[in-house]
């Protein structure tokens, strides 16, 4: 009982890391098709948001606060992460719709840069640019269409690009000024720790659950009971859907296309900031972070079967549950008088790494049986 | 009366093969016009262009005296402008319900503001509301036919475009669409501009224009349609 309870626990942590780092990727990847490397960088982009969120709170003005710098630097990451990913969109991908090579190619060269921009350019810089664009983007959008017309729009838009610079510059000035640490390039890892209240353990039923865990196990949940129902429920998710369905008849129905890609660009982009913020609760955050967690991302999506939600759901966790027992060499736990030659095979693969090989190689035998994943699209629209 | 929709000198390409010549065509509220011709004159490329599918190289295009030629498709559909494509287009994943909401995403306010799918549309096509939870890509071909109509009809346009509504489609609910469409032009006096080759349809219009090779080459009332002008623009 208390190793099922165990393996159940390990796989479901296992797989919310998973599970909300590839929730982003489903929209961009299985909602809209673009195949997006930097999906990683974006969650990079979410952790490095943490971090820097996280000293913010360490100056004295807002260190009373400090406990509860994670849940509002869960927003931030997801707001930055979401812009970065709506600029992408804007100038690159845009140009890039229906050619997926190049958007591999390009999103790839994107990633690059995003990884030696967090190594070269001084966090506090960073952090000016991101706080330019974001109100370069919303102030445009603050004001009602009738001031918009009363006055010259060229002016108007100047004017809200000359305060966000500005405003930009200021942020910039003021965070490398107050925090020394960000006020130069680092290349090294840098670690988030999380506050008194996360650390720990609890125990339940006679086992010992890390808080961290069950925060992101939680953070996971949110994020796809809010991404379900903004999608199944709400005005621009029926947008979202019929646009990633049919394009061209949505836009003759009166749907703006545009506006919809950048939105679900923004979202997918988002959520993967939300990951970026999990992960930086589990190791180190640098600039290799995306990396590690690309490849299963994309495993994870196309497993469920892409364009599919649910499948993605059971997919990740699916592989958390199977990593647990094949990386902790559960198996032998439960059937100890294995025969030798089994035995020692299991124990080979009871690394974690050697786990993800076993599970890739898995992965990919089973799509050369069922190539379009556990829950392919069915019907008669298939058939066409 | 003011025209609804008129068109000068339309010139449009697919690529480098220029596909309308000089089309000149306009539809007045509350009537309907038919577009004869054979296979690929270019009738249903007509329709893409007034639509704003395919951009016209040269002429102009306006909807109520407005020019709409740099318009976008959903900027044309907010201006009263409701398409019907050849292959009805369903989003194949979303429910009926969700497909006809869609309809009204053309209303003033949007889909945000308007959520309620008015009723007249199942006096029209009662065998949508038993399907209303099922998908719209597993209903039959006359049924998605039904819902394109119906789905266009929600958005309340003044200019209803129609390619093909009747192709494949079994003979009773041919009748039932012929119906549905001449009822929504008494009730609500809307322009309905039509691509057609079932003569039976073709003879309810008000007036026909017949195609060929990209141009306009005839033109009057349906009730002076003779036997020849049928047999040359009409493929039986």
């Amino acid at each position: 009982m208390e190793l099922l309870l165990d393996i159940l626990f390990n796989g479901v942590a296992i797989g919310s890391v998973l599970l909300v780092a590839a929730l982003g990727l489903a929209i961009v990847f299985g909602l809209m098709g673009v195949i997006n490397l930097a999906h990683g960088e974006l969650m990079m982009v979410g952790a490095y948001t943490t971090y820097v969120t996280q000293l913010v709170f360490k100056l004295p003005l807002l260190k009373p606060y400090y406990n509860s710098y994670l849940i509002i630097s869960i927003f931030l990451a997801f707001i930055v992460s979401g812009v970065v990913g709506i600029i992408l969109e804007k100038t690159i991908i845009r140009k890039l719709y229906g050619s997926p090579l190049e958007t591999l190619l390009a999103t790839w060269g994107v990633s690059l840069i995003l990884q030696q921009f967090v190594r070269s350019v001084p966090l506090a810089y960073g952090a000016g640019l991101i706080i330019s664009l974001v109100l370069a983007l919303f102030i445009p959008t603050l004001f009602p269409l009738k001031i918009k017309d009363s006055i010259n729009v060229k002016y108007y838009n100047l004017s809200a690009w000359i305060i966000s610079a500005f405003s930009g510059v200021l942020t910039a000035s003021w965070i490398s000024s107050s925090i020394s640490r960000l006020s130069r390039p680092d290349s090294r890892n840098v670690d988030v720790t999380a506050p008194a209240w996360m650390r720990g353990q609890i125990e339940i039923l006679g086992t010992n659950f890390p808080k961290t865990r069950l925060i992101i196990i939680l953070i996971t949940l949110i994020s796809v009971i809010a991404i379900t129902l903004f999608l199944n429920q709400s005005a621009w998710g029926l947008r979202i859907r019929a646009v990633t369905q049919n394009r061209q008849m949505s836009d003759c129905l009166g749907i703006s296309t545009e506006k919809v890609d950048i939105l679900t660009f923004g979202i997918g982009s988002g959520l993967a900031g939300v990951a970026g913020v999990a992960v930086s609760l589990l190791g180190s955050v640098g600039p290799n972070v995306g990396g590690n967690y690309i490849v299963g991302c994309f495993m994870v999506v196309v497993l469920g079967g892409v364009g599919n939600l649910l499948g993605t759901i059971i997919a990740s966790f699916g592989i958390g549950i199977m990593t647990d027992l094949i990386g902790a060499g559960r198996l032998l736990t439960i059937w100890p008088q294995m025969p030798l030659p089994l035995a020692t095979t299991i124990d080979f693969f009871a690394t974690t790494s050697m786990a993800r090989v076993m599970i890739f190689t898995l992965i990919v035998i089973f799509l050369q049986f069922k190539p379009t994943g556990l829950f392919p699209q069915k019907g008669r629209m298939v058939e066409n | 009366m003011e025209n609804l929709l008129e068109i000068k000198s339309l010139n449009t390409y697919y690529g480098e093969s220029h596909i309308l010549r000089d089309v000149d065509l306009n539809v007045k509220s509350g009537e309907m016009v038919c577009l004869i011709g054979r296979n690929g004159v270019g009738k249903t490329t007509l329709l893409k262009s007034l639509i704003g599918l395919l951009k016209q190289k040269k002429g102009d295009i306006y909807l109520i005296g407005k020019n709409i030629n740099r318009k976008a498709p959903h900027q044309r559909a907010r201006q009263g402008m409701a398409y019907v494509p050849q292959g009805r287009e369903i989003i194949p994943y979303l429910s009926v319900e969700e497909n006809l909401m869609l309809g009204m995403e053309s209303l003033p306010g949007g889909l945000s503001k308007n959520r309620k799918i008015d009723p007249f549309i199942y006096d029209l096509f009662p065998i949508l509301k038993d399907f209303l939870q099922r998908k719209g890509g597993d209903l039959s071909g006359g049924q998605q036919q039904q819902l394109a109509i119906a789905r266009a009809l929600l958005g309340k346009p003044k200019l209803l475009l129609l390619d093909e509504p009747t192709e494949g489609i079994q003979p009773n609910i041919v009748l039932d669409i012929e119906n549905a469409i001449n009822q929504i032009i008494r009730d609500t006096g809307i322009g309905v501009l039509l691509v057609e080759q079932h003569l039976h349809f073709v003879r309810q219009a008000h007036r026909y224009y017949a195609m060929q090779r990209g141009g306009i080459v005839a033109s009057g009332n349906t009730s002076e349609l003779s036997q020849a002008v049928i047999d040359k623009f009409l493929s039986v």
